[in-house]
């Protein structure tokens, strides 16, 4: 039987290791925006905390834990990443499948702070960049979004058409972070 | 010559070089200048103009004479300081701007023709004739007058950019520098502290103070161990921070891998740096100022505080009979110095009549250098002496004018230097850069331990200014020297005195440039080119304007500085164009069907940053118009496949979103029916078109738009416009769609049968009649299809979650093949749309209205829309507009060309007798012959007429009537069939 085959943006390019540092592509189950109508967030807040039990985040936050998160993702605009949005949420906000816009990729290891320096014109200093805090920002030439989920690790999502500049433009990066030493 | 038991150079270990083809031995820690200098080398370089023989000056990035090539082929970089590069084992380098060699540089006949080569002699000699300049003499002289040249191959070098973030950043770790950042560090805050040389400690590796009781380079050693173990404080060795930006943001170059062999693999050579600050302490320290005399530009002649560190940061003496000539008191530490050493200092020539020895040296008091002598490097020196003429033989001459605060970085934002009598110097502006501090030798404060006074202050304030209370910090216990100096400048005399020496500037010069008038310093700058070779004339600006201001009767102060303009020093455009070579130099935008598009042979074409296909090659085709006629009729006579995925998809939701659109488009969409499609024409606020595109109506409140590729991201940012700017009012949603989506064009009679066997749920023409849209399952999976065609035929457009964008197309391809058809790529889709008439960007370029491309009445009487009111204005509405019209040879000559003019039949083909132009051609394999779309003043009541093409540029030259843009098919019906 004929059937339509999914793939990922990254055609399982990655896990690549270089130095000291690891990316990984992300699969973060369904990506819907979400953007309340006028007067709406509170409605919204409190249909998101019900269905999916994170709280509504506010502007340069994620909430949530791994599997289900909500991240910030621009003006009026939360990213709810993993569940599938509840109905209820249809009724206080556009909801919008994104699922298979993006690239997602998680960047783990020592050096991902001195790579992403490299890249991304925000300081990403732990000291100012918590876990849970995230920026719609550039990443290199790309408009993308960067969250902190750990210590060393980040999240990284960037256009799905431009999967490959990101690719190459990562690799670059951490091979100059690792031969630094 | 090496001296013993002086240097932090690495003596237990030594390495090999070559400079212009010779051998020599230096140690780790050497400079190729330290290098050079211990092994007797003097000679090193030409300059710029008149290629007089050249040697080392100074013993840091200033440095003007000491210029290099290293590196072969791709990677050669001219133009490296000897002063800056370290040498390591297998280092190469080459002197530059002389043939055949250094020693023999043929082109030093300049040097004699140098009476007739003086300021402003190419502005008045090369006037005329006036197209000689580019062709003859511009060429001719950049050959003759020039630096190291670049290798013409492409790069292989990596350089990168990286971002920085702190709270203090200080600039410079000599005495200032070093306890700014340790005062900083003291606080807990973020600490970035930035040093062009490769051992941080600046002056205190150079001279020999004593800090507490030790010796500095040993103090500055402890202190910045101190400083590495910390967690808030960020070292940046090699690093120079170049510019100053608005912000508290600042651009550093970081040389990474020019002092070692290799390049470790996926290693950078350089990085720049952007920096951001909240608070800045500049602590670059001071240049020293030559004195200008006849001849003081012969290898041998260096700064004197080079000399002292040419001794005590590397263990080399630069000459053998060493003599000073100042203008004041701490020069003469460069002959005290050489004492200890056990080099001979054959005497100290001081400016000053009531100049002290501070030591066992002659002392010449008020005595002047006056001459120098020696072929390729110093032997000798006059004096003119208060008995009169002295000649002194010696080998190496230091010279001091003074200090020059280095100020450069203060004004970067237009800040503009004071000028300190007492110091005979300019000193920075406070608050010339926002949140900057400046302290130590920068500052005008030139002891030791006002240095570090200063750099406690200047920490100490910022920490308050970030709201934090500053430590307590010792002041190290150190000499505090008075500085003592007295104006000199240049020396009276009838040679050549030189003021810049990297563009052969001299005292005449600058006093021929005021003679002429030129005497703003800007001017004199020009005329002269005093000032603007790559080290910006760091060595030579203050002296210059000093002069400048005594040709003119004016005083320093009032004569002023020229700009001092980022970079501080020299950038390599590789690394300020790091990141975007090649595959970095923007990002590719690539559709889910690229893999099996390239792996099926198609040439690719960008379209904006997307890339799409020009057309599918089969065998035996020869050139593209074969593939693209025979795609053609894949569309027409079977069914096509296109990835269309590319044209912006805004999703748009909400209760407003009917009165959004029926704002942002010229036509009414309120109206349109759910499961409805309709096609859109959106002006820009001026009135003129600005794209276009079908709206499909998904539901009540649910629209979703598309735009042409092109204007995708304007139409996304007009919106974001018209919902935050216009009606922040309205409750409607935007949020861009296009990468959620793949999105194929079936086009063709065969596209709703091919169709077919893909929907879950069949379609006939009742159901999805033309211009219908709506949800439907592909395989199972949830799509959603739209009945619209850009192709004149019975067509459809289907979209599927991108994951499956790949599976999909592969499989539509194989389908549409198996009933004849194909895909097909933009050229066909060009011919397709042309054969209908339809317009792209080619024909909206920006410049045109709604009327111009017959549109006016698609413009709705009954609503406000953006660009209405503009649109309606006289200039835009007249008569005599460039309209739409279609194109068809009619003449011998068959082909049209896009770009071409339109001419009246008969008339010359001048700009007089312009009557439009050509926007799009293509052969229509339908028609049989070529088609084109233009734009003919009044073209939309001329049809019939005919006129003359003519491409000036491809010399083509074709009678054209003029037709109705609609070549194909005018009343539309296989599309709605």
């Amino acid at each position: 039987m004929t059937e339509l085959i999914a793939q990922t943006p990254l055609y399982g390019a990655v896990p690549r290791t270089i130095g000291q540092t690891t990316m990984t592509e992300v699969d973060l189950g369904w990506l819907t925006s979400i953007s309340p109508y006028a007067g709406r967030v509170p409605a919204a807040g409190a249909a998101l905390k019900a269905a999916h039990g994170m709280a509504w985040p506010s502007a340069g936050r994620m909430t949530g834990k791994d599997g289900a998160r909500a991240i910030w993702f621009g003006r009026d605009m939360v990213l709810l990443a993993g569940p599938e949005p509840s109905h209820d949420l249809a009724e206080h906000a556009a909801l919008t499948d994104q699922t298979d816009a993006w690239t997602t990729v998680q960047l783990s290891g020592d050096g991902a702070e001195d790579v992403l320096a490299r890249l991304v014109p925000v300081d990403l200093a732990a000291a100012n960049f918590k876990r849970g805090h995230t920026a719609r920002t550039q990443v290199q030439h790309m408009n993308g979004s960067v969250t902190r989920l750990g210590a060393d690790s980040f999240l990284i999502m960037v256009f799905r058409s431009m999967a490959g500049t990101m690719l190459h433009d990562m690799e670059r990066a951490m091979a100059s972070v690792a031969a630094r030493g | 010559m090496r001296v013993k038991d002086r240097g932090l150079v690495d003596r237990r270990q030594s390495v090999s070089f070559r400079f212009d083809g010779n051998t020599y031995r230096g140690h780790p820690g050497d400079t190729l200048a330290s290098a050079l200098l211990a092994n007797d080398i003097r000679l090193v370089a030409r300059s710029f103009k008149y290629h007089r023989p050249r040697g080392i000056l100074t013993a840091s990035s200033e440095e003007p004479n000491a210029l290099v090539t290293i590196g072969t082929g791709p990677a050669t970089d001219p133009n490296v300081r000897a002063t800056v590069q370290e040498i390591y084992d297998g280092f190469e380098a080459r002197s530059q701007n002389a043939w055949p060699s250094l020693a023999l540089d043929v082109m030093s006949v300049n040097d004699l023709a140098a009476p007739f080569l003086g300021a402003g002699f190419y502005y008045k000699t090369f006037m005329w004739p006036r197209a000689f300049w580019e062709k003859l003499y511009e060429p001719v002289i950049r050959k003759a007058a020039g630096l190291g040249a670049l290798a013409k191959d492409k790069d292989d070098d990596h350089y990168e950019k990286a971002y920085a973030f702190c709270d203090v950043l200080v600039i410079g770790a000599g005495p200032a520098g070093l306890m700014a950042a340790w005062t900083a560090a003291q606080a807990g805050v973020q600490v970035i502290l930035a040093d062009e040389d490769s051992i941080m400690g600046g002056r205190l590796n150079a001279e020999t103070h004593e800090v507490e009781g030790q010796p500095g380079a040993d103090w500055a050693a402890g202190i910045v161990a101190k400083l590495a173990a910390m967690d808030n404080v960020r070292l940046m060795r090699r690093t120079t921070v170049t510019g100053a930006y608005d912000g508290g943001t600042f651009g550093a170059l970081e040389r990474v891998s020019h002092h070692v062999a290799t390049v470790p693999a996926g290693g950078v050579k350089e990085t720049f740096w952007r920096i951001v600050a909240k608070r800045s302490v500049l602590a670059a320290g001071a240049i020293e100022r030559h004195i200008a005399f006849e001849n003081n530009d012969r290898p041998g002649i260096m700064a004197a505080g080079a000399v002292r560190a040419y001794l005590n940061r590397w263990g080399v003496a630069p000459g053998k009979a060493v003599t000073v000539f100042a203008n004041n008191d701490d020069a003469h530490r460069t002959a005290m110095d050489m004492q200890d050493a056990g080099v001979h200092v054959a005497a100290v020539v001081d400016s000053r009549k009531d100049a002290k020895a501070f030591g066992d040296y002659k002392l010449i008091a008020g005595g002047l250098v006056n001459g120098t002598a020696g072929r390729g490097g110093l032997n000798a020196i006059s004096i003119q002496t208060g008995a009169g003429q002295e000649k002194i033989a010696t080998d190496c001459l230091a010279v001091s004018g003074g200090w020059n605060p280095t100020i450069h970085l203060t004004c970067h934002m237009n800040g503009r230097p004071r000028w300190n009598a007492d110091l005979i110097s300019f000193v920075p502006t406070p608050g010339a850069i926002p949140g900057m501090e400046t302290a130590g030798a920068c500052n005008g404060a030139f002891s030791t331990s006002q240095c570090f006074a200063e750099g406690i202050a200047a920490a100490r304030t910022s920490l308050e200014a970030l709201g934090l209370k500053a430590p307590e910090v010792a002041l190290p216990d150190t000499e505090n020297t008075e500085y003592v100096v007295e104006p000199i400048w240049a020396v009276p005399g009838k040679g050549r005195a030189w003021l810049d020496f990297q563009n052969d500037v001299s005292v005449k010069d600058v006093r021929q440039a005021a003679k002429e008038n030129f005497t703003s310093v800007e001017h004199m700058k020009r005329y002269t080119t005093q000032g603007m070779a790559t080290d910006q004339g760091k060595n030579s600006n203050v002296t210059a304007l000093a002069l400048l201001a005594d040709a003119t009767g004016r005083g320093i102060p009032e004569t002023g500085t020229t700009t001092f303009r980022p970079p501080y020093s020299p950038v390599a455009l590789a690394a300020l164009g790091a990141g975007a070579q090649g595959a970095g130099f923007a990002p590719e935008r690539k559709t889910t069907s690229h893999v099996a598009t390239v792996d099926a042979g198609a040439p690719m074409i960008a379209a904006g940053l997307w890339y799409r296909p020009s057309y599918f090659p089969q065998d035996g085709e020869k050139n593209w118009r074969q593939s693209c006629d025979r795609e053609v009729g894949f569309v027409r006579d079977a069914v096509g496949v296109c990835d269309v995925s590319t044209l912006g998809k805004i999703d748009i939701q909400g209760p407003d979103a009917a009165k959004l659109l029926d704002f942002v488009y010229v036509n009414m969409f309120s109206t349109l029916k759910e499961g409805r499609v309709r096609y859109g024409l959106m002006l820009r606020e001026d009135g003129f078109v600005m794209d276009d595109g079908t709206t499909a109506r998904l539901a009540a409140n649910h629209y979703v738009m598309t735009t042409t590729t092109a204007a995708a991201g304007q139409v996304m940012r007009h919106l974001e416009f018209a919902t935050q700017a216009l009606h922040p009012e309205w409750d409607v949603r935007i949020v861009s769609v296009t990468e959620q989506w793949a999105q194929f064009a079936v086009a063709g009679p065969q596209s709703r049968a091919l169709l077919n066997g893909l929907l879950d749920s069949p379609i006939d023409n009742d159901t999805w009649p033309f211009m219908s849209c709506g949800p439907v399952r592909v395989l199972g999976v949830a799509g959603r299809l739209f009945r619209i065609s850009f192709s004149g035929e019975h067509a459809y457009e289907i979209a599927v979650p991108a994951r499956y964008g790949d599976s999909l197309f592969r499989l539509l391809v194989a389908r549409a093949k198996e009933t004849g058809g194909g895909a097909y790529g933009m050229e066909a889709l060009n011919v397709l749309r042309l054969e209908k008439g339809f317009i792209t960007h080619a024909e909206i370029d920006g410049r045109v209205t709604a009327g111009d491309i017959g549109m006016e009445r698609m413009m709705s009487q009954k609503k406000d829309f953006i660009g209405k009111t503009m649109a309606a204005r006289p200039g835009l509405v007249e008569e005599g507009r460039a309209q739409l019209v279609g194109l068809k040879p009619i003449g011998p000559v068959k082909q049209l060309t896009a770009g071409a003019h339109i001419y009246a039949d008969g008339a010359e083909p001048v700009r007089a007798h312009d009557q439009g132009y050509v926007t799009s051609v293509g052969f229509s394999p339908t028609l049989g012959h070529f088609i084109g779309l233009g734009f003919v003043r009044d073209g939309l009541i001329r049809k019939g007429e005919v006129l003359n093409m003519v491409d000036h540029v491809r010399g083509i030259q074709t009678r054209v009537e003029l037709c109705e843009p609609v070549f194909f098919d005018p009343d539309g019906g296989r599309t709605r069939d």
